[in-house]
């Protein structure tokens, strides 16, 4: 059995195809036969037709992926690389060793401006590939052709390949690499496919194997028994209907209230809100209305944007979020003071407001403006907030805009550790545990190879979250979690039962959470909590929070 | 030749969206229409990969040059891009 990240859930059982990627790289000592017009003509037409394809396959995707394909297709046009290519064939170059060559001259040159670039390279890489298969006649990469149901493996999945996809054939993703918010999770969700990313073993998988893939625990079976399957179908149907018997408010089996709440970006993300039966909104990122602009929005604009939210939520409760720029959310009209060498490190959340005190003035004074006439229970936090002196000045600004709940996240062990001394200042807590793992384990959550340390089941984790929610009970304060973390329902249990008052995360995952709270007693979520505490590795964390957990054993959880 | 400078106002600077629609702008003009930053030797603004490679950030100075008939309306043309997105 392989283990990756589950992102997007349902099972899937079908055997591997590949996604083929291996384009055989022209020997360098590649000569024509001394046609150089024949074979430049051979090189722009390859060039050509890989645009065009480009460009079909970004008018069938839409969304922000047309926006990549197009400009792959102005890559495999552009004249100075058409030059570059008709020059070395001049030379004596065959069309694919000119084409390999003159990518790896731009593709050097975009690598060397750092991360920031990455993505981009990629994408030439792949207009590379396409344009070097056609001249070498082998398959160009892409989505396996297969009559049959199969199960996709690949290392990623890019932009380009998802415009071939037949969802009707594919049955489920594995990929080597990935992440939740990686290309390939964003898509399994949007076609409802079950998905296993950042699972190691990938590679090794051969065509044809029959995989038996769990998108919700991140497991995949080789050659799975047929009892096996028929099981793990059991599962995702005994799952789906769970998930779709819940209803009303989440709560435990006993009657215990944990208002489910949803993480929305802005009011396009209120309809899948309002569908997966949110109680509220735990987290208003409001970064996303200010990105890709170069200045901040007007005052009416924002007041719009917010009030829109707050009536949704007739008398439910709606936590916004004051801009959150900074790290991995540069805002143009809010640059960093200087160079940062660790961003995460650096000025972000709270710490650049500081710096520019009136954009926080006019969000504040727009929220409160956006709560007059609606009867949501406006709630305002502000992220990365360090120490007393942090919170305070906070709590006064939101006191001067008018603004009556005014709380802060709970991300930097700092704030964690001292959080009774922080509880008297504000009004409430909200956790990003995704943040709050990054800082506790000192593991950046942008680099892929420390998953190991960006698993909020992490022990150390679990400690700060109960320090924070004991210290919020004392002091009679609301303690919300807002990150990845309430999504698990496993996880959800054990925060539930470290004294976590509402759990907040993206609309998807609310039917299931709230069916596992449905079928576990507050004792039950007491006990699984104390299990997890006591663990000393992440895997201990997980197998004896679950043994306490015995009505989430039918759902396969 | 007509010559302009701009600072660029775009948020993601000359790359992602307004990468894509500089060069598209550029490559309908029949003449040359080259882009220089901080006094580096000009490229071509018909081509993504030396623009991209340019990595022009928001807040840099860049100086755009065309020639031609329409240069004036085409250089107003890439400055709105630069400024925008």
């Amino acid at each position: 059995m392989l283990r990756g990240v589950g992102v997007s859930s349902g099972v899937g059982y079908a055997p591997a195809l590949r996604l083929s990627r291996s384009i055989p790289e022209p020997p360098a000592d590649a000569r024509h036969d001394g046609d150089a017009d024949a074979e430049i003509q051979r090189a722009t037409s390859a060039m050509e037709e890989t645009a065009l394809d480009l460009t079909a396959r970004g008018e069938r995707v839409g969304g922000a992926a047309r926006e990549v394909l197009a400009a792959q297709a102005l890559m495999a046009r552009d004249p100075a690389l058409a030059d570059d290519v008709k020059r070395r064939v001049g030379e004596g170059a065959t069309a694919a060793r000119a084409v390999s060559e003159a990518m790896a001259v731009y593709r050097d040159m975009l690598a060397s401006a750092g991360e920031y670039l990455a993505a981009r390279v990629a994408d030439l890489d792949d207009v590379r590939d396409r344009v070097v298969a056609r001249l070498l006649g082998v398959p160009v990469p892409g989505i396996p052709e297969s009559a049959t149901p199969f199960v996709l493996v690949a290392g990623d999945l890019a932009p380009a390949d998802t415009a071939m996809l037949d969802p009707e054939r594919v049955v489920a993703f594995v990929t080597r690499e990935g992440g939740p918010t990686s290309h390939t999770a964003i898509l399994a969700r949007s076609l409802g496919l079950p998905a296993v990313v950042a699972c190691a073993g990938a590679d090794a998988i051969d065509d044809g194997t029959r995989l038996l893939v769990d998108g919700m625990t991140g497991e995949v079976v080789l050659e799975p028994a047929t009892e096996a399957v028929r099981a793990a179908r059991a599962t995702a149907a005994a799952r789906d209907a769970a998930a779709a018997e819940s209803t009303g408010p989440g709560r435990t089996s006993d009657g215990h209230a944990v208002p489910l709440l949803a993480n929305i970006g802005g009011p396009q993300d209120l309809p899948a809100a309002l569908d997966n039966g949110a109680e509220g909104v735990g987290l208003y990122r409001t970064e996303f209305l200010f990105l890709d602009r170069a200045d901040a929005p007007g005052h009416e604009e924002q007041v719009a944007a917010y009030r829109a939210v707050l009536e949704a939520f007739p008398g439910g409760k709606v936590v916004v979020r004051t801009l959150d720029s900074g790290a991995d959310k540069p805002l143009a009209f809010l640059p960093a003071p200087g160079a940062e060498p660790n961003p995460a490190l650096g000025e972000r959340g709270l710490r650049m407001m500081r710096r520019h005190p009136r954009t926080l003035e006019s969000q504040l004074a727009a929220l409160a403006e956006a709560q007059r006439g609606t009867d949501a229970q406006l709630h305002v936090m502000a992220p990365m907030v360090t120490d007393v002196e942090d919170a305070e000045w906070f709590a006064a600004a939101a006191a001067t805009a008018g603004i009556e709940h005014a709380g802060i996240m709970i991300e930097v062990p700092a704030a964690a550790l001292r959080a009774r001394h922080l509880a008297r200042s504000v009004d409430f807590f909200s956790i990003g545990t995704n943040d709050l793992t990054q800082y506790t384990c000192a593991a950046d959550r942008e680099v892929g190879g420390l998953s190991r340390f960006q698993d909020p089941w992490q022990p150390a984790v679990l400690e700060l979250v109960a320090a924070t929610a004991t210290a919020a009970q004392q002091a009679g304060r609301p303690c919300g979690v807002c990150g990845e973390a309430a999504a698990d329902p496993v996880l959800a249990c054990v925060l539930v039962g470290l004294g976590v008052t509402t759990l907040s995360m993206g609309a998807t995952a609310l039917p299931m959470v709230r069916a596992a709270l449905a079928r576990t007693s507050l004792a039950q979520c007491r006990e699984a909590a104390q299990a997890a505490l006591e663990a000393r590795t992440v895997a201990e964390a997980v197998s004896s929070a679950r043994s306490h957990l015995p009505g989430l054993a039918d759902l396969g959880l | 030749m007509a010559e302009r400078r701009v600072k660029v106002e775009s948020e993601v600077g000359l790359h992602a969206r307004p990468a894509a629609l500089f060069v598209e702008a550029a490559s309908k003009a029949s003449g040359n229409v080259t882009v220089s930053k901080d006094g580096s030797a000009p490229v071509s603004a018909k081509s993504i990969l030396a623009i991209m490679g340019l990595d022009v950030r928001n807040g840099d100075e860049i100086v755009i040059t065309a020639d031609g008939d329409d240069a004036d309306a085409l250089l107003d043309r890439l400055a709105e891009i630069a400024n925008a997105g």
